[in-house]
């Protein structure tokens, strides 16, 4: 137990603020500080999100667990993943539609209550990237949801998926 | 056992059975029989204790080829047989190496290889996404289809039953609770207790093998890197590998040690992630704080030094994409020193926490036999005293210069796995300083290739998951004509049905993780 408390203490926090991390965008800072307003406006303090691997490699998953880090800690921005889509208001939807996903996908979206917002992330979720269309995939997410945002990328960094959330929900009215 | 008596066994046990073979020492050594007799070897085989590793097709154009490779006294044999005309149809090897299976499979479904005196013929990989009887990698099958239809779940794959009074049914997946691939889980409990558990994947099936055909060798490799995006290094060096060891290509050495060096990094950072991932099943939010920070601080540094968080890219045919200065090799191995030394404390503390031992100890054991009798590779393997590891049994450049340590536990449950990866990210963190102080100068890729048409070759590389294959075979062009990645998910999966028996259904995921087969790895 002490062990624990004097590791925890030592590291302290290590939490980064989305300005630290794009010091050079001048939209972010600004994003930065009108978010709080916007997430407390519109999604009540919290903005929940189920991400859906609809065919991805996995890249995109593991980028997506790190937002959930110490470093970008998505829950500073009342960001939050949940484990069903009834709790959710944004797809984060990953991969390029395998079409053997696509009832499930479809399903998960329907599972939503309203409003409902779907980002899809990476190059295979806007185009389906290097798998493209095939007979085994439908080559990006668009082919079957409304997708309010995309995050290019393959796969997107976490400060790019942080960005693009945060710019999602600088939109949502 | 000297390098011909194993041969010489093989060959009499061979001649006594009357299977007629034409062999030849190609990359290994390669036994050409008659289609009949497909069984018989196998069963030849396993009499001799081989190791099986892999079953796959390839189709010429109007008949097949099928390969197996095994491993015997740690020296690969591979089985070549030729289907010469529809319809396709072969001796099943599942009856004695069960983690045939899903791959026998796999080929019916996209070559259309029936399986005769098969265990188990379902659907593997095919769902309703093209119908039964169509083959995706016959040349008659279009890469795409012209018009546009719902593809509908497959509600109807004939799931195994279990009967009784007291049995309850829990269906989970394909989309999981969490940030990870799809797969779906049926378990039959009775109470809290697993009874049994059957996995159904395919669902991220993307025509990877497909969609190769015809790639440049380049364009191949970028395929390769995204095949499993926690193992591209392991993927793209394993198809770089193939195609430059069936075109005789020479790969300088200081690239051959940035290949290992980046293989490592990959090896690290997953087995990191995995400790805290394990560690968090049990709820244990401490551990798995602690090494998100440790494998975040790893990504940075892949990205400042070789431009991908996930090294993806980085390996080109020939060689690699990036060189690194001097500069840079000093502050890797600074950061090695840090991060090692951070991660030596993490495991102190976590190993005085007897409530956690407690929680991972006897939880999800695999035995020996079922590990062998599965083919069990990596961690999962090794956790239960299966001593497989390419970097030492079929040790390949540039590991053939460093003794890589032996790692091998007995238990086979949860804890032994944990403790494997741990030992292994301490035997990896101290390979990446001998091999960034012993780094070769001199060029970092091959200027001069010339690619072999009609050429075909196995590339063999030890991932972090365990022995990873991958079979290419180039067109008259050049090209790629068929691509095989082989992870080593396929063997590990099934394991993961064996060692949850008797558990709680609550335990499933720490036991799922660890194991951390990869879906994408397999559905391909």
């Amino acid at each position: 137990m002490f062990s624990v408390l004097k590791k925890i203490t030592k590291i302290g926090i290590i939490s980064e603020k989305i300005i630290q991390l794009t010091p050079q965008d001048e939209d972010f800072k600004q994003l930065g500080l009108a978010l709080k307003t916007q997430i407390s406006k519109h999604f009540s303090g919290s903005v929940a999100i189920r991400a859906v691997d609809s065919g991805s490699c996995n890249g995109c998953e593991l980028e997506i667990h790190a937002i959930n880090n110490a470093f970008y800690n998505a829950e500073q921005y009342g960001i939050h993943f949940v484990a069903s889509p009834r709790h959710a208001d944004i797809l984060l939807v990953t991969g390029t539609v395998s079409k053997h996903m696509e009832e499930a996908l479809l399903r998960a979206y329907q599972a939503m209550p309203d409003p409902k917002w779907v980002i899809a992330v990476g190059e295979c979720g806007i185009n389906g990237g290097i798998f493209g269309e095939n007979y085994a995939t439908l080559g990006g997410v668009s082919k079957v949801l409304p997708v309010d945002l995309h995050i290019s990328g393959c796969p997107p960094t976490p400060t790019q998926l942080l960005q693009g959330i945060l710019t999602l929900l600088s939109q949502a009215k | 056992m000297s390098d011909n008596t194993w041969q010489q066994i093989l060959f009499t046990e061979l001649k006594r059975l009357n299977i007629t073979y034409k062999s030849q020492q190609l990359q290994y050594l390669t036994l050409s029989i008659d289609a009949t007799d497909w069984s018989k070897i196998s069963n030849v085989l396993r009499g001799l204790e081989a190791r099986f590793s892999g079953v796959w097709g390839d189709v010429l154009r109007t008949n097949i080829d099928v390969y197996a490779l095994f491993s015997l006294e740690q020296h690969y044999l591979l089985v070549k047989t030729n289907l010469p005309e529809p319809p396709f149809s072969l001796p099943s090897i599942s009856t004695c190496y069960p983690a045939a299976n899903r791959m026998e499979r796999h080929m019916r479904d996209l070559l259309g290889v029936e399986l005769q005196d098969s265990p188990d013929d379902r659907r593997w990989t095919r769902h309703q996404a093209w119908k039964d009887k169509e083959y995706p990698l016959h040349e008659n099958f279009p890469i795409k289809r012209t018009s546009y239809k719902k593809t509908d779940g497959d509600c109807k794959y004939p799931f195994f039953q279990t009967q009784g009074s007291s049995v309850c049914e829990v269906p989970v997946g394909p989309i999981h609770a969490g940030i990870i691939e799809p797969g779906h889980f049926r378990f039959q409990v009775i109470g809290e207790t697993v009874l049994n558990l059957e996995q159904r994947f395919g669902y991220t099936h993307k025509g990877i093998e497909k969609i190769a055909i015809g790639k440049t060798p380049a364009q191949l490799l970028k395929l390769a890197a995204r095949v499993s995006g926690d193992s591209s290094v392991a993927n793209t060096w394993c198809a770089a590998m193939a195609i430059e060891t069936a075109s005789n290509v020479k790969v300088p050495e200081r690239a051959i040690y940035l290949r290992a060096i980046l293989l490592e990094r990959e090896r690290i950072a997953n087995h990191i992630g995995d400790i805290g991932g394990i560690c968090n099943d049990v709820g244990f939010a401490f551990a798995h704080h602690q090494t998100a920070r440790l494998r975040e601080l790893w990504q940075r540094t892949n990205a400042q030094i070789f431009n991908h968080r996930l090294l993806m890219d980085t390996i080109v045919i020939g060689g690699v994409a990036n060189d690194i200065n001097p500069d840079q090799i000093q502050s890797l191995l600074q950061e090695l020193d840090t991060i090692s030394r951070d991660f030596d404390q993490f495991i102190d503390i976590i190993q005085d926490y007897p409530s956690l031992e407690d929680r991972l100890a006897t939880t999800g054991f695999l035995p020996h036999g079922t590990a062998k009798a599965l083919g069990c590779l990596g961690y999962v393997g090794r956790a239960s005293g299966i001593d497989v590891d390419v970097r030492r049994n079929n040790s390949y450049p540039p590991y053939d210069k460093y003794k890589v340590q032996h790692v091998l536990h007995s238990d086979g449950d949860v804890l032994s796995r944990l403790q494997v990866r741990v030992e292994e990210t301490r035997s990896s963190f101290k390979l990446l300083s001998a091999l960034l102080h012993g780094l070769a100068s001199g060029d970092i890729v091959n200027s001069k290739i010339t690619l072999l048409p009609n050429s075909q070759a196995l590339g063999i590389v030890a991932a972090w998951r365990g022995e990873m294959l991958a079979f290419i075979r180039l067109d008259d062009r050049g090209n790629i004509a068929r691509y095989y990645p082989r992870d080593p998910s396929w063997l590990n999966w099934p394991a993961l049905e064996a060692l949850i028996d008797d558990n709680i259904i609550a335990d499933f995921p720490v036991c799922n993780k660890s194991v951390n087969g990869s879906y994408s790895g397999v559905d391909l």
